[in-house]
């Protein structure tokens, strides 16, 4: 398996599940709460104790583009993409693609594909 | 009792906006800066403050201290900052609080680069897409209107807006652009034109996005101003809720209205006091949900008012006459910056065949990354 580094050192977990085909996010252990993004500290109650589990990759699609436009050569391939973000049924959003003809308020589940080295996820209508 | 300082607008300084073909971001800081400080009436030798924007096409370490030494100023305070296209109200708020604190005696603010022909369009594209988080959404092959697309889809679906609606504001921004010498683009546009026009990231089509543009623009901002007519800063507020797309709990809360909020408390003013607006559009969508947000529409109408006539040039509420960042241009932190240089004109009546009836409150709002940084400033004219 081909390594891959996160950008920042805190979201490593969340790279490394992608590789391992899998949506890691982080919880809150005092509140539980699914947090947005990698953080410090639980944006729900402030607890700086956060631990990294496994989404069940299921969720409602929140915000959806197509991607026309790429914005290098390394994803001109690939365009025209949909992107969505979908509000995971832990609770927190993640950003991912999509196949064509998802919509708002569709119900997704994670499949995903690799891509210049990297492992991207894509919602798929279930 | 000490009286109450306040700080006045003094003087503002722009280039025209499109191709400097040839000049770098110092060329034309300096250029707005020379421009700004005349227009105020002082010297050189006067300013006692400088602060500057980022430049993307000279990312220097310190660009406010090596501005001064190319401009020949030494100032007591100095230094760059860095809040997206918030940037510039943002100086402008910090000047505003440097000279009511005493600091400060006149203030530049000053921004600009050649972001059109400093770079390739890849190049310019990268860059802002960085705003996006580095291992959570620009690997997905996001970029700036990927994420505002994305954000344009909730909005349009919560608050019930049409593309038709977002093209109104293209319209209404390319007309007023066609009123300014300065302006980059002025070729007559239609509501079906833009509809028309090449998909970038649905639901925004390229007539729904800014431009990109070589500029600057500079503001002076002082203790005090001659006698006469007078720009005073009466209010000013932010707020900074996230800033990735991805963390924006609510399109319907974005931070707009919390900063707006603050700077109306501020100034002891309302909605209705204003009459004239410049509000950041680094894309229709961006118009939209600050104008409904802030209270300047309701939900989803903000377009009505357009069809009605209220945002024109000669309607009740005037909205950046100089054609914003959709049709004058948009050179980074400089871009926003037009919009409080083209308030402050109007106020002072500077603005030759564009002048509105000259406002007597102007609103204006900056917002940096995906709606992340939000600025608004409160300009009142004294007589």
């Amino acid at each position: 398996m081909s390594e891959q580094h996160a950008a920042q050192p805190l979201s490593q977990p969340f790279v490394d599940g992608l590789k391992q085909q899998r949506i890691q996010i982080q919880r809150c252990k005092h509140c539980q709460a699914a947090l947005t993004l990698a953080r410090y500290a639980c944006t729900e109650c402030g607890s700086d104790e956060l631990e990294w589990v496994a989404s069940a990759g299921t969720g409602t699609v929140y915000a959806r583009t197509i991607v026309s436009r790429a914005p290098s050569d390394l994803y001109r391939p690939l365009a025209p993409y949909t992107l969505v973000i979908v509000q995971l049924d832990e609770g927190s959003r993640i950003m991912g693609h999509a196949v064509p003809g998802v919509e708002i308020g569709q119900r997704v589940k994670a499949g995903f594909f690799d891509h210049a080295g990297m492992t991207l996820i894509r919602f798929e209508s279930f | 009792m000490t009286a109450e300082r306040h700080s006045y607008m003094r003087g503002v300084g722009t280039t025209p906006f499109g191709k400097h073909e040839g000049k770098g971001a110092l060329d034309l800081m300096a250029e707005a800066a020379k421009q700004a400080i005349e227009s105020a009436g002082l010297k050189r030798s006067d300013i006692d403050g400088v602060l500057c924007g980022y430049a993307t096409t000279t990312p220097h370490l310190m660009l406010s201290t090596l501005f001064c030494e190319r401009f020949a100023i030494r100032p007591n305070y100095s230094h760059s900052m860095q809040v997206g296209g918030a940037t510039g109200a943002a100086m402008a708020m910090l000047a505003r609080e440097l000279v009511r604190s005493g600091r400060c005696r006149n203030v530049l603010v000053v921004a600009g680069e050649n972001r059109l022909t400093g770079q390739t369009r890849d190049s310019s594209i990268q860059t802002l897409a960085q705003v996006g988080d580095a291992d959570y959404e620009v690997p997905n092959g996001g970029s700036v209107p990927a994420y505002y697309g994305l954000m344009a889809s909730r909005y349009m679906h919560e608050a019930g807006v049409s593309h038709e609606d977002l093209a109104e504001f293209a319209v209404l921004m390319r007309n007023n652009a066609m009123r300014h010498p300065d302006a980059q683009l002025k070729t007559p546009i239609t509501i079906a034109d833009v509809l028309a026009s090449k998909p970038i990231a649905d639901p925004l089509k390229l007539l729904d996005c800014c431009l990109i543009s070589d500029g600057a623009v500079a503001l002076v901002i002082s203790a005090d101003a001659p006698s006469g007519t007078k720009v005073r800063m009466s209010g000013a507020g932010q707020a900074h809720f996230h800033q990735h797309l991805s963390a924006m709990r609510s399109v319907m809360d974005c931070g707009a209205g919390h900063a707006a909020r603050q700077a109306f408390a501020e100034s002891g003013l309302s909605t209705n006091d204003i009459d004239y607006l410049a509000v950041y559009d680094s894309f229709t969508i961006t118009l939209v949900m600050l104008l409904e947000e802030i209270g300047f529409a309701p939900r989803g109408k903000a377009a009505d008012r357009v069809r009605n006539g209220d945002f024109l040039p000669a309607g009740k509420l005037p909205l950046n006459t100089h054609g914003g960042l959709l049709s004058c241009g948009h050179s980074g932190v400089a871009g926003g910056m037009a919009h409080i240089a083209e308030a402050y004109r109007q106020m002072m009546g500077q603005c030759a065949e564009r002048q509105v009836k000259q406002p007597r409150h102007a609103f204006m709002h900056g917002d940096g990354g995906v709606m992340s940084s939000h600025v608004s400033l409160i300009l009142s004219r004294e007589e």
